[in-house]
């Protein structure tokens, strides 16, 4: 019998690296965030398996929200960006197949969401959503507009960094992750309750995309580049030794 | 070597706009929200119904949170690529989303009673369905399972019921019944009910 490599349950969460529940400075929190421990416990075959989304879910421009909600002929206004990557696991392997939904403000820093009052002007040719899924290596792209920081109600003069949303999911339900990716160089992120629930600076980093020049499209779009890593599986020693080794 | 995980950031406000936009009213990107239908066609098994709604810590409900679910057919298979066991229903996703109610917050899925999976170390576990909610204020989606009040002996016999230490609290992930085939599922973030969440 040849020896098999197995995949063993999920490594758990490092709680270091993610933000924490309860961060007073980000005010929502203090009733929203739960008080005791969370119960740890093995993943399993619910943990391991995760919902299937084909390509076939995709239409022709649910990567492009220059142009997804725009008239015909028409296009969203704003500085024009790609957004490229790829979703590995923790122990860099790619993962094919995940759903990667995105949401942001438009270049104005308005949401097109009716509990949204900032007095910036919606866009009417920008909706703010899109979706596209890793192929074979991991790899995505969409295409944007740059999405302008915004004030919210928090403090009394707390801005978002300008950001873009993202909701990924990965081959297990355990590795379901929603996350923010803020662009390099913007002095906000550094001042934000949301991003500062994040104690370790190196985990903000990763959160940080860089322009890419090497990837952007000369006289069309700059590039931004973020690599998202999901939790990764324990591998076990091999299951099945050969006689004599 | 292992490799850090992408740290989690809250969902925020305005997750529905990227998550279930034809429910914020952008209708014409795509043809439907994700997870709204979780039964393609006849599935197999008891058809349930499950509503409910999630709770701060001052007891008011919210109403911008998504909550998901996936959860086993009514064989106990996954509707998944990961899926070792066997062919799961193919009329049947095994996941939904919610926005939830605008205006109550509450949260409804139509799908199926779950057929029961083991642990990966072969234990039997009781039936339950896994959600994860999301929310302004959430920094890390919670994870947390429902089980049913209706099968007490196998969550008596449950290898993840077993594990909580404070007994009152397993109270907090089993379901009530709401009716013939419908039950409800309240969570609370916070307080004296403050429901068991996960690391898992
Ligand atoms: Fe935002």
């Amino acid at each position: 019998m040849a020896d098999t490599p197995r995949l063993a349950g999920y490594i758990a969460r490092d709680a270091g690296q993610h933000p924490a529940a309860l961060h007073p400075a980000y005010k929502t929190s203090v009733k929203r965030s739960p008080q005791a421990a969370l119960l740890s416990f093995p993943s399993g075959p619910g943990e391991e398996t995760g919902p299937v989304f084909g390509h076939d879910m995709l239409g022709p421009l649910d990567h492009d929200l220059i142009h997804n909600f725009a008239a015909d002929g028409r296009s969203a206004i704003g500085p024009r960006i790609v957004v490229q990557g790829r979703v590995i696991d923790q122990s860099g392997r790619p993962v094919p197949g995940a759903l990667l939904e995105v949401w942001q403000a438009n270049a104005g820093g308005r949401y097109r969401h009716k509990k949204e009052g900032y007095l910036a002007p919606l866009d009417p040719d920008f909706g703010g959503c899109g979706r596209v899924i890793t192929d074979a290596e991991g790899r995505y792209e969409f295409r944007t507009v740059q999405p302008g920081p915004y004030p919210w109600p928090n403090g009394v003069n707390d801005w978002r960094p300008a950001h873009i949303h993202f909701s990924v999911f990965g081959a297990g339900f355990a590795q379901r992750l929603i996350t923010q990716m803020y662009f390099e160089g913007d002095p906000l992120i550094w001042r934000c309750p949301i991003v500062g629930a994040i104690a370790d600076p190196e985990a903000v980093r990763r959160l940080i995309a860089p322009l890419d020049m090497d990837r952007s499209l000369p006289m069309d779009a700059r590039a931004y580049s973020f690599d998202i890593v999901l939790r990764g599986r324990r591998q076990t020693l091999f299951e099945n030794r050969m006689e004599g080794l | 070597m292992t490799l850090k995980e992408t740290p989690s950031q809250t969902a925020g406000p305005y997750v529905h706009i990227g998550c279930t936009p034809n429910v914020t009213g952008i209708t014409s990107v795509y043809r439907a929200d994700p997870g709204a239908t979780m039964k393609t066609g006849p599935v197999k098994g008891r058809e349930i119904t499950v509503t409910g709604a999630v709770h701060d810590g001052m007891g008011q409900v919210l109403r911008d949170a998504m909550v998901e679910i996936w959860q086993a057919d009514g064989d106990g298979l996954f509707r998944s690529a990961q899926e070792t066991r066997g062919d799961a229903d193919p009329n049947f996703t095994g996941w939904g989303r919610s926005a939830g109610d605008m205006d109550t917050g509450e949260f409804r899925f139509e799908t199926v009673m779950p057929g029961a999976v083991p642990t990966a170390d072969g234990r039997m576990q009781a039936p339950h369905i896994t959600f994860w909610i999301v929310a302004r204020g959430i920094n890390t989606g919670l994870q947390t399972r429902m089980y049913f009040p209706d099968e007490a002996a196998a969550n008596d016999a449950d290898p993840l019921l077993a594990r909580i230490e404070h007994r009152a609290r397993v109270a907090t992930l089993i379901a009530r019944r709401d009716g013939a085939e419908a039950y409800r599922f309240d969570i609370y973030l916070q307080g004296p009910d403050e429901t068991v969440f996960l690391d898992i």
